[in-house]
């Protein structure tokens, strides 16, 4: 294990989400705190408790897996995208490093990023709403899955696409719809019902419920289903890049 | 072209051995055709070769930036994708373009150079290094303040920070003053001192034929000839022997004609180009030919063709 190309990778990428506080962390607490408002004071005023929950308090977990997803993509794709982008890659595929190394380093960093926003998000709701957690420490495993999943998925992005602007694609055309339907804002139940089955093969779906379901205990689908797409997208991107780092795809010609 | 398979050199062991590289790009493009080269250890090679002979494709191989498409490379008797870890340890990379981050500091990235390739921080040696290098006051400099030169030396700080024992440059000096150029050269024979392998590539023969012990020509993928320095200047450097005489002639006289010589303009030189290597130059015959001819010989003189006519030579053919 060559844990010095971890360290300096991870630190790396630590200090450049530092050098841009602000974009890093501060703009995900505003939007963050922007919803609140619009939607948990103003209109959630007007809307009765869901499922028992405060409607304040319910969009809490649904807007904090948009933060997560959103920043986890953005930034671990342009973490290796931008390497690849200036050439400055040479350095890591010249390094002994396995690609193992290579996505401690990378992944992580971007994981801790958004866990870090996670955390933050949750204390600001904190402000807004009576928060309880039911289950601390599944709150935490939805929390820490989440954060590297999609930080591993915002890496095969940032190795996927060759211009800046396939990187943005996928993040607008797939990710923000997704998220939009995947019940931050309702319960499966408030759909149409052809909606609901369509909304089942949104893997946010699962997500959010599960991750809702720590918080109150209130889920469309059963906490077990949850964990089983969580783990199995994290499989699947898990084999997705061990294949591209294999084969070299888009980074050895 | 069977001159060209024989090797004078005594190899030390090979710190890199290249078998059968060949290099097919997605495209279709052959950039590679089955390329053998034994490197000594503790040598200097030189790549001499047009643009897109494949030199940096070769160096990017062994590097392990890209895929080869059949053949081994071994480093210091490890296959470079099966053991890469022992073999890229060992092997420093200044590349040919100028590709460095914008925000970073030169000592920050040279640190992260360093433990990239499993090195614990050393700042004294980066310290000493910078200075070397003459930096040490731009330690502190974002790169994307940095002049060019001054770029191409942080590359080489970096290549160099963490102690490798080869070194590839691709072509270390293009775009970099005289002045510069000359502190290079003698950086490339102090590390050599050291005890490192280096492999440059270069378009300038006279540094090939300046720093290097042995130079490689490439040409369209290619390895057309590897030699020592001095022997490949010897064993395909023509010798040309220059008479001037005192009389002016129009015709070059019949009985000279065996020699197939040059007439200059002025009708006052003739010009005999020979194999220096063979048995029967035929030089002293060809002077009592022409002082029987009574052309009255002024004065003659020999010259050595250098390695740009070797260079330009083969890759003509
Ligand atoms: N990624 C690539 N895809 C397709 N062809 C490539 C690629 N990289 C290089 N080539 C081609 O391979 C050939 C060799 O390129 P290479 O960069 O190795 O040449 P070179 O000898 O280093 O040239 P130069 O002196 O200009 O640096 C060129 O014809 C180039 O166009
Ligand atoms: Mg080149």
């Amino acid at each position: 294990m060559n844990i010095h190309a971890v360290r300096v990778i991870y630190k790396y990428e630590m200090l450049r989400a530092w050098h841009t506080l602000l974009q890093s962390f501060a703009s995900p607490v505003i939007s963050t705190v922007l919803y609140f408002v619009v939607f948990g004071a103003a209109i959630g005023s007007r809307i009765e408790q869901v499922d028992g929950v405060s409607y304040g308090a319910f969009i809490v977990p649904g807007l904090i897996m948009l933060a997560l997803l959103t920043h986890s993509i953005a930034n671990a794709s342009f973490g290796i995208f931008f390497p690849r982008f200036t050439g400055t890659i040479y350095e890591i595929l010249s390094a002994p490093i396995s690609f193992v190394e290579i996505l401690i380093g990378y992944v992580g960093a971007a994981a801790t990023k958004s866990f870090i926003i996670g955390i933050i998000i949750l204390a600001t709701a904190g402000f807004f709403v009576p928060l309880e957690i039911a289950h601390p420490f599944w709150m935490l495993l939805f929390l820490i899955l989440t954060c590297i999943s999609f930080s591993l998925f915002g890496f095969i992005i940032g190795l996927w696409a060759e211009d800046f602007e396939k990187l943005q694609l996928v993040p607008l055309l797939v990710i923000t719809p997704l998220v939009f339907l995947g019940g931050s804002f309702y319960t499966i139940d408030m759909l149409p019902p052809a909606w609901q089955t369509v909304t089942l093969f949104n893997p946010v779906v699962y997500l959010i419920s599960g991750f809702r379901w720590s918080f109150f205990e209130v889920s469309d689908v059963s906490v077990w289903v949850s964990l089983s797409v969580v783990s199995g997208f994290l499989f699947i991107c898990l084999v997705t890049v061990w294949w591209m780092f294999k084969t070299g795809y888009r980074l050895k010609h | 072209m069977g001159i060209f398979s024989v090797s004078f050199v005594f190899m030390k062991k090979p710190i890199v051995s290249i078998s059968n590289l060949s290099k097919t790009y997605a495209s279709g493009f052959v950039a590679l055709k089955g390329v053998n080269l034994d490197i000594a250890e503790g040598e200097i090679l030189a790549l001499l070769g047009p643009n897109g002979a494949g030199k940096t494709t070769l160096i990017s191989i062994i590097c392990g930036i890209v895929n080869a498409s059949s053949g081994q490379v071994l480093v210091n008797g490890q296959d470079n994708v099966k053991n890469f870890r022992s073999a890229r340890a060992l092997i420093g990379l200044v590349p040919q373009e100028l590709t460095l981050g914008a925000f970073d500091t030169v000592w920050n990235t040279l640190n992260f150079s360093r433990g990239l390739f499993g090195k614990k921080p050393d700042p004294a040696y980066l310290e000493q290094l910078l200075k070397d290098l003459s930096l040490w006051d731009k330690k502190d400099s974002l790169l994307l303040t940095l002049s060019g030169g001054m770029k191409r030396r942080v590359l080489i700080a970096k290549a160099l920070s963490h102690e490798p024992t080869i070194l590839f440059l691709d072509e270390p000096t293009a775009g970099v003053d005289v002045e510069l150029r000359k502190e290079m050269w003698a950086l490339i024979n102090r590390l050599r001192k050291s005890g490192v392998t280096i492999i440059l590539t270069t378009h300038y023969i006279e540094e090939a034929e300046g720093i290097a012990d042995r130079v490689g020509i490439i040409n369209n993928g290619e390895l057309l000839v590897v030699e020592d320095k001095l022997a490949l200047m010897h064993k395909l450097g023509k010798r040309q022997l220059k008479i001037d005489i005192e009389k002016t002639i129009s015709k070059i006289p019949e009985s000279l004609s065996a020699w197939e010589l040059t007439l200059f303009e002025d009708g006052q030189s003739l010009l005999y180009t020979y194999d220096p290597n063979r048995q029967q130059t035929g030089v002293a015959k060809l002077l009592r030919t022409i002082d029987s001819e009574g052309l009255l010989i002024k004065d003659v003189n020999t010259s050595q063709s250098s390695l740009e006519d070797i260079f330009i030579d083969m890759v003509n053919k």
